[in-house]
């Protein structure tokens, strides 16, 4: 099937006024105007199938908020192509504005000093969302987010996991066709992560609706996204399966030996980076992961063992670490 | 059409119901609104004695309708879009209005109408107070009165574009406070708001008559007054027209290159 989302070469450099501290520089900068080009995005390019919830991951200032704030048009790019539904996001025409929708975490969408339900009937009109089918889709937005108490309060006086839920609902109104999220769960408790987590799946699934989402929260990205982008200074350091990834910047593997008895001591058989008295948590080299699995079995009282590949928050911290060297 | 009306009735609905949360507040507005307009005449009406009860051609009588017209004109056209606009650039509120699939000026537009729907509810009694309490003297036509209306709505309208226009500056300049601040002196002296032009020196008066300000503001004042000729109020209209075509002109052009410099901080 052909993308929803193509990005071809896109480029974006912000020209960034600069000045040393102090009075003289503040002067001087009057006369002769300094500015440096970040270069935010460079060159990147991927593609998203209808249906799909991709991961986009870095680390702050990599570069995926601009990429994002490209897609769905409120930024120029400097260079390069972007096609979202067919349409260049940044011309920002009105059938492409009613089929997606950008959803912040930090920033509010809903006009902060009435109730919620008077916003969301503010999108209906500006969407030109059918009564038949707004009542609908609120009635559904309410029953999946637990919006029921929220409705007539104003926004400013939610809390803000109560805030993100509306936030949620009020950009998901007119059943956008592409989802682009920016920290979605950002300052949310665990439970509240979770429950948006379960409702952008439940979203997805039931409106086959294709989603880009970029999280520092690794749980967010494991429950929803078999793929993931990986995003550093501006360019595409991978993009591809999660466990792919895992595969290809871990060269460890984790064993998790559980032993009959007593304390030994396994460090001649690999990094110990836990003991807690007969489970021991072991970082070994993939390559020798089978030897050392055998001479375990072999010389120990092993009640359990298992391989399991790092935790995927620590392989993308050595992605980014790796690349700081390089 | 009907989607824009969908709109605008929605917003309009919305925006009363939050204004009205906020009764002190718009008091205050509403007030400041009337005292701008009372020291200006107070100043007027008390030369116009001291000079046995006439300065030009206005009599203190004068004086008090001509302000009194002003405040209802000045009520109906100001906007605080320059401000407005420069803070949500510089903040990155912009961004959000920019995802809706409308153009935000109408947002604006659909604000700055349900805010002077309420606050003329305060206006109107003021004004008819002042008029009783300083004599005012209308002598206008039906005719001044029929297109007063007309003449009321299209200088809202350049205003308003003219206004949002200049707010884009927000786009280049970070601070657009000074730009704001420039502008309403200038409009202040060259609107009629603190005199009469035609008690300005003669090159201020032409100056007026060159700029947009006195379309905005004097012109519907002078006219449903009953002080202008029908040559003068055809004119008028014309000229009003012209700026609003220049205003949607320059409006269409620098909003076009300011968008595509936008860098949405924040958000």
């Amino acid at each position: 099937m052909d993308s929803i989302v193509t990005v071809r070469a896109l480029r974006k450099v912000y020209h960034v006024p600069e000045r040393e501290a102090g009075v003289v520089s503040a002067v001087a900068s009057l006369f002769n105007r300094k500015t440096r080009e970040v270069v935010a995005v460079d060159s990147i390019y991927f593609d998203l199938p209808p249906g799909e919830v991709v991961g986009f991951l870095g680390p702050n200032g990599a570069g995926k908020t601009t990429t994002l704030k490209m897609l769905s048009g409120l930024l120029y790019p400097t260079s390069g192509e972007a096609l979202v539904l067919g349409h260049y996001p940044w011309r920002r025409e009105r059938k492409f504005l009613q089929q997606i929708t950008l959803v912040m975490g930090q920033r509010t969408q809903l006009w902060w000093d009435i109730p919620v339900i008077d916003s969301f009937e503010m999108y209906r009109a500006i969407y030109e969302i059918p009564h038949k089918q707004y009542r609908h889709t609120l009635d559904e937005l309410t029953e999946l987010l637990e919006l029921a108490p929220l409705l007539r309060k104003p926004v400013r006086n939610l809390s803000l996991g109560e805030r993100m839920k509306c936030e949620f609902a009020a950009a998901l109104l007119h059943r956008p066709r592409v989802l682009f999220l920016d920290e979605p769960t950002i300052g949310l408790d665990v439970t509240m992560q979770a429950r948006i987590r379960a409702f952008i799946k439940e979203y997805n699934q039931r409106y086959g609706s294709t989603v880009l989402l970029t999280s520092h929260y690794m749980a967010d990205v494991e429950a929803l996204c078999k793929r993931v982008i990986v995003i550093h200074h501006g360019t595409i350091l991978y993009d591809g399966d999660l466990l792919g990834l895992v595969h290809r910047f871990s060269p460890e593997k984790t064993i998790v030996v559980e032993l009959r008895e007593g304390s030994f001591d396994l460090s001649h058989f690999g990094r110990v980076i836990e003991q807690d008295g007969a489970r021991v948590v072991l970082r070994v080299s993939k390559d020798d992961t089978p030897r050392i699995t055998s001479q375990l079995l072999a010389n120990l009282p092993v009640l359990d063992l298992t391989v399991e590949d790092p935790p995927i928050e620590e392989v993308i911290g050595q992605v980014f670490a790796q690349q700081e060297v390089a | 059409m009907k989607r824009l009306f969908d709109i605008y009735y929605s917003y309009m609905k919305i925006v009363i119901a939050m204004q009205l949360q906020y009764r002190a507040s718009l008091l205050i507005w509403a007030f400041s609104s009337l005292v701008w307009v009372l020291i200006p005449l107070v100043v007027w009406v008390t030369v116009a004695k001291s000079q046995g009860g006439q300065v030009g051609s206005y009599s203190s009588g004068d004086f008090a309708a001509y302000f009194i017209a002003l405040l209802i004109v000045e009520q109906t056209t100001f906007t605080w879009v320059i401000w407005e606009m420069g803070e949500r650039i510089r903040s990155g509120q912009l961004s959000p209005k920019l995802l809706r699939p409308i153009h935000p000026i109408h947002e604006d537009v659909a604000w700055n109408i349900s805010y002077k729907a309420i606050t003329f509810a305060l206006i109107l009694p003021s004004a008819l107070l002042i008029g009783w309490a300083f004599h005012a003297e209308f002598h206008p036509h039906v005719w001044h009165i029929v297109v007063f209306f007309p003449s009321l709505i299209s200088a809202f309208l350049m205003r308003f574009v003219m206004e949002w226009t200049i707010g884009l500056v927000g786009f280049w300049v970070t601070r657009t406070s000074a730009i704001n601040q420039i502008y309403s002196t200038l409009f202040l002296f060259l609107s009629g708001q603190m005199t009469p032009l035609s008690l300005l020196p003669r090159p201020l008066e032409m100056l007026a008559n060159i700029l947009p300000f006195k379309w905005a503001v004097a012109f519907p004042t002078e006219l449903v007054l009953g002080r202008l000729t029908p040559t003068q109020v055809l004119l008028g209209f014309a000229i009003q027209a012209s700026w609003l075509l220049v205003s949607l002109i320059a409006f269409r052009f620098i909003w076009r290159l300011g968008i595509s410099r936008y860098s949405a901080v924040g958000a």
